[in-house]
């Protein structure tokens, strides 16, 4: 067991972890930050998605004691304090981008990355994107127009609800 | 304009809020107080005889609580299985049983042996790694075919031939389908398989099960689409725990599509662990453990004939199928092939004569039961794709083969069995044509082919049936359970209002839809109202959410409970008012005398049920909660005509979805945005299984598919945005919404309009291809066209 530090949706947090503890553990386990879901054990579904020092990471690929010093942004953690959505979030339930709501925190912190490198992207690059995150409920159409609308794309042209 | 409210109107859903911010409580965000963790040892061998176990040394691992062995379930139930099938000649299906535990022998990968609890899931682990296992490995049986013959290997000692019935439906039509087929002008013959496929909701399953020994009560947490009727297979078949003694809360759920429908062995473990430990124990799956423990879906191998007379009318229809079980009876696994496909074989189409025969075979293999649509795909793709090599093969054109041969009048009693109340195929077909830009096709293909890519055109038509039902009938079928559905309507005394429901929201949205129902009945806020569901110790009684039944049955029990909470409010208005009760009219919240100014807020009328100053006790007790249990009395029947394009690369054999159009006619609809969203996803899962999804098993009955590396689930950039439209509407005749269900239709009316396509880019091309099996992959179609 060895002591890591870093810092999580901008408080300092601390704790002892073995060797093989993954990050994903750590966030759900020991910080009892349950947003962020575990789909898989192959790195393929992206349920798991955080941003580690500005970057989308999947966090069930990295381990705890690698995030050592980092500074760690879970679906908990771009959340107003107030409860508010961000432009991402409310485009989400806007356009009825989540079902089941599992896959959403990776796709809702997927689609923050995105945005923050690409402001406003084409359907392909969102597509493109969003590879790896796997939804199973929403078929993608309403997760691709979410992330157009909350990049202020006009989507009133795309067909049904 | 859209409405804004009630019934019909585009709600926002309340539960995003939370899963948009990661506090959704999902089973595996719960931990108990002093929870161990369980790890299954499973069988890496699909079939065997376990010879030797031996948990000493890994007893003695740190951190170890217990190790379980099938020893430790002698005596305990066996899973049950909720659906009894009778075959053709009057003998009931064989209904091995499926232990918690293997009991000696092993009959897939993924088959639990042992269950080590620890303190923590890596000690678990680690010391499943110190158990010493030997397993005399037998013969495995994978091809259904093989399993038939006489001398295959036995999955179960008892049973040679691995048959577990031979159904045949109607039986009684037999002779007069063979006759009529052998006398048809033109007979079009198609032998397809309906692939293998694994649910995969995102969400893995879980069991975290506790028991309280002050009070002799068990609790599991599971991730359920239906808590009631796991606590009934579980505590009356498995464990021995009566109703009062069990609870089971199924949280949110992320996903389900069927495949958690069904009773666990995992599940009954935990429970039984933790009243032995008297310690809370928690299971939750891997994904790798999911491919070899969630139960399959699909897996029919069926050879369709259809016969037509000169006029190109459909004269008749046979159909032989096996349908692969796996290796133990999942829990409505027979139901399946049978009763949820034979059903379905008249489609949309007037066929007069129709027999189905089904064999239900025994595998080395993970169970198979229901998943999205069950039995209604298998049976739309077989029927849609001879129907569309028939006009093929008469060179007429597919949209007017299935138009001439429409039905057209309602009620329809079709030749198995069912009668559809209501439905405008052609209405649905005329929609689809015109958001489909079925004319401006043929300019489309210009444009591919300019580009060096073949396009085709493929589309077909779907009858489903949701809301199995009535009871009394499903249980002459061998149902061994009810399929109502109950709801109780709690108002309280400032007028808010609980609805405690038996249907199960795992991604469908019931806790913004539901309400809407409620809220357009009685005239107040979607806000004032709320869902309670999932949890047996809340919810009276339910038989959960599976068959697209939810609105339909789970719906038709809240708008009779809400029924006689008007009924009753009315009465206590009509004493506030000093009116008759007969004059008492319930609008927007408010209840007035008919034609007089006379009125009382419902705010008044629930505060005088629950302070009953002034309130007529003599003639109504106080307090305004109702229960109410529905039993439809038929089936409803959604029905619909997809429309898919696709382009082909000949170079390589990769098919793209180009365009992907759906008219549905759903009935009345209460949420249209929701609806959109069930039939797009419905439509990815059957894009999923035309082109990209497949089980694979070698003929050792190893796993090739068992994760996402190897199993292809369909990503944002395998699919087009969708084009769907559910303006058509013949609503249900027989229940009180008028609904039908929505929730199975795209991935039922989607795969045979993929192939289609398919088969249509193909010819287009010159090559002589007139089928080809899901999934689509490019190395199959380029194999089919340069094979």
């Amino acid at each position: 067991m060895a002591k890591v530090e870093m810092t999580v949706n901008g408080k300092s947090v601390s704790g002892e972890v073995e060797g093989r503890t993954l990050l994903v553990e750590f966030i759900r386990g020991k910080l009892e930050l349950t947003g962020t879901h575990v789909g898989c054990d192959t790195s393929q579904c992206g349920a798991c998605l955080v941003h580690v020092n500005g970057q989308a990471v999947k966090s069930c690929t990295m381990f705890a004691a690698e995030a050592e010093g980092a500074e760690v942004t879970t679906i908990e953690g771009i959340t107003g304090k107030d409860g508010s959505l961000t432009a991402v979030q409310q485009a989400f339930q806007d356009y009825h981008g989540l079902q089941c709501g599992f896959c959403t925190p990776g796709m809702v912190m997927s689609a923050t990355a995105l945005l923050k490198d690409n402001p406003k992207p084409s359907e392909a690059e969102i597509r493109e994107y969003l590879k790896g995150n796997i939804c199973r409920c929403t078929g993608y159409h309403n997760i691709v127009k979410a992330i157009m609308a909350a990049s202020g794309q006009d989507v009133g042209a795309i067909a049904a609800e | 304009m859209p409405k804004d409210h009630g019934i019909g109107a585009s709600s926002k859903r309340r539960e995003d809020v939370r899963f948009l911010t990661g506090t959704g409580n999902y089973t595996d965000d719960i931990n108990a107080r002093g929870q161990a963790y369980v790890h299954f040892l499973r069988s890496d061998v699909a079939h065997g005889r376990i010879t030797n176990i031996d948990t000493t040394a890994a007893s003695e691992m740190p951190g170890v609580v217990r190790i379980f062995t099938g020893a430790d379930f002698e005596g305990i139930g066996s899973i049950p299985c909720g659906w009894q099938v009778t075959d053709r000649f009057g003998e009931v299906m064989h209904e091995p049983p499926h232990p918690v535990l293997a009991q000696g022998k092993v009959r897939h990968v993924g088959d639990p042996i042992a269950a080590i609890v620890a303190d923590t899931l890596a000690e678990a682990r680690d010391a499943a790694e110190a158990i010493e296992l030997d397993i005399e490995e037998l013969p495995a049986v994978v091809n259904m075919k093989d399993a038939l013959k006489d001398d295959a290997p036995k999955v179960h000692d008892d049973l040679p031939g691995n048959l577990c019935y031979d159904w045949g439906f109607v039986e009684e039509n037999r002779e007069a389908v063979d006759k009529a087929i052998k006398e048809a002008a033109h007979v079009t013959t198609l032998e397809l398989v309906n692939n293998r496929l694994i649910a995969n909701p995102m969400e893995p399953r879980v069991a975290l099960g506790e028991y309280n020994r002050a009070n002799d009560e068990s609790t599991l947490y599971t991730t359920s689409q239906n808590p009631h009727v796991i606590r009934l297979l579980m505590g009356a078949f498995v464990l021995g725990i009566p109703e009062h003694k069990l609870r089971v809360v199924a949280p949110d759920v992320g996903g389900g599509f069927g495949t958690k429908i069904f009773h666990y062995a995992e599940e009954a473990f935990c429970t039984f662990a933790a009243r032995q430990l008297a310690r809370p124990v928690k299971w939750t799956s891997t994904r790798s453990e999911a491919f070899m423990s969630d139960a399959h879906g699909r897996d029919h191998v069926t050879k369709i004939e259809l016969a037509l007379d000169k006029d190109n009318n459909f004269v008749a229809l046979r159909t032989d199928t096996l349908a692969n079980m796996g290796a133990y009876l999942s829990t409505f696994a027979p139901s399946v092939p049978t009763w949820l496909h034979g059903t379905l074989m008249a489609g949309n189409y007037k066929t007069p004569l129709i027999y189905v025969n089904v064999k239900a075979v025994f595998t080395n293999t993970v169970p198979v039961d229901a998943y999205r649509g069950a039995g209604r795909p298998e049976a739309t793709y077989q029927l849609e794709r001879v129907v569309d090599k028939a006009a093929r093969e008469l060179g007429v054109d597919p949209i007017a083969l299935r138009r001439q041969n429409f039905i057209t009048e309602f009620p329809y009693q079709t030749p198995v069995a069912v009668e559809y109340d209501t439905g405008d195929y052609p209405a649905t077909m005329d929609k689809l044509e015109e958001i489909a830009d079925i004319a401006g096709f043929a300019a489309r293909r210009k444009e591919s082919e300019a580009k060096g890519r073949l396009r085709g055109l493929g589309v077909n038509c779907y009858i489903e049936a949701c809301g199995i039902a009535p009871s009394n009938l499903v249980g002459q079928l061998g149902a061994r359970a009810g399929l109502y559905e109950s709801a109780t309507v709690r108002v309280n005394a400032t007028g808010s209002i609980s609805v405690m429901t038996g249907s199960h929201s795992h991604g469908q949205g019931h806790e913004t839809a539901f309400p809407q129902v409620v809220a357009e009945m009685l005239g107040i806020p979607e806000d004032q109202i709320d869902i309670v569901h999932g949890d047996t110790a809340r919810v009276p009684m339910g038989m959960g959410t599976y068959g697209s039944r939810s609105l339909a049955v789970g719906g038709s029990a809240m708008v009779r409970a809400t029924e006689k909470i008007i009924n009753k409010a009315k009465k206590i208005a009509s004493h506030l008012m000093e009116a008759s009760e007969a004059d008492i009219e319930l609008k927007d919240g408010q209840f007035t005398v008919a034609g007089t100014d006379k009125s009382v807020a419902w705010g008044d009328v629930t505060l005088a049920a629950y302070v009953p100053h002034n309130y007529p006790l003599e003639d109504i007790e106080p307090g305004l909660e109702e229960t109410a249990f529905y039993d439809p009395s038929n089936f409803t029947y959604p029905s619909g005509a997809y429309a898919c394009e696709v382009e082909l690369d000949p170079e390589t054999g990769r098919v793209t979805i180009e365009r992907f159009s759906a008219a549905d006619d759903f009935g009345n609809i209460i949420n249209p945005m929701i609806v959109s969203g069930q039939v797009h996803g419905g439509i990815a899962q059957g894009v999923g299984q035309a082109l990209m999804e497949g089980c694979v098993y070698d003929e050792n009955g190893q796993l090739l598919s068992a994760s996402y590396m190897d199993y292809a689930m369909p990503r944002a950039d395998d699919v087009p945005f969708y084009s769907v439209d559910h303006s058509c509407v013949t609503p249900c005749t027989h229940n009180p919404l008028g609904v039908k269900g929505c929730g199975e239709a795209g991935a039922i009316g989607s795969p045979p309009a993929v192939i289609n396509a398919v088969v249509d880019a193909m010819q287009s091309g010159g090559h002589d291809v007139t089928h080809i099996d899901m999934p689509a992959s490019p190395s199959r179609v380029w194999a089919a066209m340069n094979g």
